[in-house]
């Protein structure tokens, strides 16, 4: 179906694409620039001069860095898992069931997404203090604190996006795979979640890059032993900022773009042709 | 919907995982501020709940005070621009050739991807006096303007004077601007995009102009889209704590950093407790207002008149 018609064609107004190469402009030409920097040859951050890889090689050489990224990547991925499942059980559990006091548990695991990070973060400092967390475990056990700050704060967002999902869903599928038979565990496993698939892609994707993205949170719950990527980035920039800083930038940012293409590619791969 | 009555097991089995995550990562540990807010410190480490709400009248103090109300003008502003910018840029995509759409949405989605904490890094460069990009624009502009004035034989405008602008508040809020425009455009453009164009076509044809049909047709339909955009940008820009720390000055500190100070070197857990707490209740009114204010647009965007 075509709904797009001459009145309305308004992408072809220049007035209005200038506005999108504007704020194009805008978004990437800070973050062409970091790039930019990374291959300078100056120590110092001043001018973009030469061409060299030598930051990208002692970025790779610093073993704090690497580690960092170990940690980011682990916490990452235990994330994903994690807080996928607990999004689904939510959401299907919200999607499939009348209880009493709903409304107020949907209003609660809501709350990780609207409350202000830096509480969220301050809350967990005191609460890992307070319990007497071990963080002395053997990698990488000792990244658990993080890893649970940020199943709480990502479980949610899974939960609304399949949520979301779960309202398109025809009952009557539901209801014409019983006549037919269908055990309650074969609606789930050949209907329901063949449905929700999507859904818990997206929910996994986002949780995923939530984790990797994540500083406020981190920076509350790491400790001298347990940091990630993002707060050694900012340790790096408090302190020294030389092009390392802007080589360990870009590679953070080229892994992302990686991984999503690769994310996206993997759900455009599935869907059958129209869109979902 | 089925009652839970009906299959307890399966509700459970659903339900207890995530209820027992959230509780024990969530909610406890804020309840556990909630109390402290309501604390008296009595050593380096220990902290009487005594009821008291010494934290909160402190809270309230001239110079706190005005960091809160600073913080949320600057919140205000960062998402009275990220929803001016956003707008048109949803709304190209909204209208682009389907061709065109998902590479347009990846355009804004990719700096989304990208850690907040180095794109409000990458601002320093963009920002600073010396060698800063915005300033070598500037001077540029400054250049070619004097050279024009030059060329009419008008007095010339003398050596150009670089903007000072990172570590101060206009810094921090292009930081928050820059941070927050995608947070803006994703909700305004899925509004958008489920927009009955046929409402628009009507009201062209009617005769009503291209403004008149964007301000009377476009934005009350998508008034939920843009409460969503609002309240999305809003939030994270009131709590923003990168952006004061890394692009501000001293005096540009914002609510967030006044609470990490209390709790990673003043110490004084009550105190940023209580902070945090009030930090915790604007947002809520600000949920609570979105929600009170959009009803009456959405049975409008529901009901064609």
């Amino acid at each position: 179906m075509k709904r797009i018609i001459a009145p309305l064609d308004y992408s072809r107004r220049w007035s209005l694409r200038w506005v999108i190469v504007a704020t194009t402009v805008f978004l990437y030409a800070p973050i062409l620039i970091l790039i930019a920097f990374s291959f300078s040859e100056s120590r110092r951050l001043v001018k973009i001069e030469g061409f060299t890889l030598k930051w990208y090689e002692k970025a790779m050489n610093n073993d704090q860095l690497a580690l960092a990224f170990a940690n980011s990547l682990t916490i990452a991925l235990i994330n994903t898992i994690v807080a996928t499942a607990l999004g689904a059980l939510a959401a299907v559990l919200l999607w499939r069931f009348r209880f009493p006091g709903k409304p107020v548990y949907e209003g609660a695991t809501a709350l990780p997404i609207i409350v202000p990070e830096i509480c969220m973060g301050v809350a967990l400092y005191v609460f890992f203090a307070r319990v007497g967390w071990p963080s002395d475990w053997i990698w990488p056990f000792n990244l658990s604190a993080i890893a649970a700050a940020h199943i709480a704060f990502s479980f949610p967002f899974v939960a609304m996006i399949v949520r979301a999902r779960l309202a398109n869903f025809n009952r009557e599928l539901e209801e014409s795979a019983k006549d037919l038979g269908a055990s309650e565990w074969q609606v789930l496993h050949d209907v329901v979640i063949p449905f929700m698939k999507p859904g818990l892609i997206a929910g996994a994707l986002l949780a995923f890059t939530l984790s990797l993205d994540d500083f406020v949170i981190t920076f509350f719950t790491s400790g001298p032993n347990t940091v990630t990527f993002p707060i050694k980035i900012y340790s790096m920039v408090r302190f020294s900022v030389t092009p390392e800083v802007n080589a360990a930038s870009t590679m953070l940012i080229v892994i992302t773009l990686v991984l999503t293409a690769l994310a996206l590619w993997m759900q455009n791969r599935d869907k059958p042709g129209a869109e979902a | 919907m089925e009652s839970w009555r009906r299959s307890p097991k399966t509700f459970l089995a659903l339900g207890l995982p995530p209820t027992a995550w959230l509780l024990l990562f969530f909610l406890i540990p804020i309840g556990i501020v909630w109390a402290f807010s309501f604390g008296e410190k009595v050593g380096i480490v220990d902290i009487d709940i005594t009821g008291t709400f010494a934290n909160y009248d402190r809270a309230f103090e001239a110079v706190y005070l005005q960091i809160m109300v600073k913080s949320l003008i600057m919140a205000g502003l960062t998402t009275l621009v990220c929803i001016a910018v956003g707008f048109p840029v949803a709304f190209l995509i909204t209208f682009a050739p389907a061709r065109w759409k998902p590479w347009l949405l990846l355009l804004i989605i990719l700096p989304f991807w990208t850690n907040l904490l180095i794109r409000t890094y990458a601002m320093i460069a963009v920002l600073r006096t010396n060698n800063g990009f915005l300033n070598m624009g500037l001077e540029a502009i400054w250049d070619a303007a004097d050279a024009v004035t030059g060329l009419f034989g008008l007095a010339a405008l003398g050596a150009f004077q670089p903007w000072d602008i990172l570590y101060s508040d206009a810094a921090v809020l292009i930081g928050m601007v820059y941070v927050f425009l995608p947070f803006a455009v994703l909700p305004l453009y899925s509004t958008l995009e489920r927009l009955d164009t046929n409402f628009l076509e009507a009201s062209l044809d009617l005769g009503a102009g291209h403004l008149k049909t964007f301000f009377s047709i476009v934005v009350p339909l998508a008034g939920p889209g843009i409460a969503s955009a609002v309240i999305i940008t809003f939030i994270p820009a009131l709590g923003s704590f990168l952006q004061p720390d890394l692009l501000g000055g001293t005096d540009s500190q914002l609510i967030a950093n006044v609470i990490e100070r209390q709790f990673l070197s003043a110490n004084d857990w009550p105190f940023g407790g209580a902070l945090s707490f009030l930090l915790m209740y604007i947002t809520f009114i600000a949920i609570a207002a979105r929600a009170f204010l959009t009803r009456p647009n959405e049975r409008r965007g529901s009901l064609p008149a």
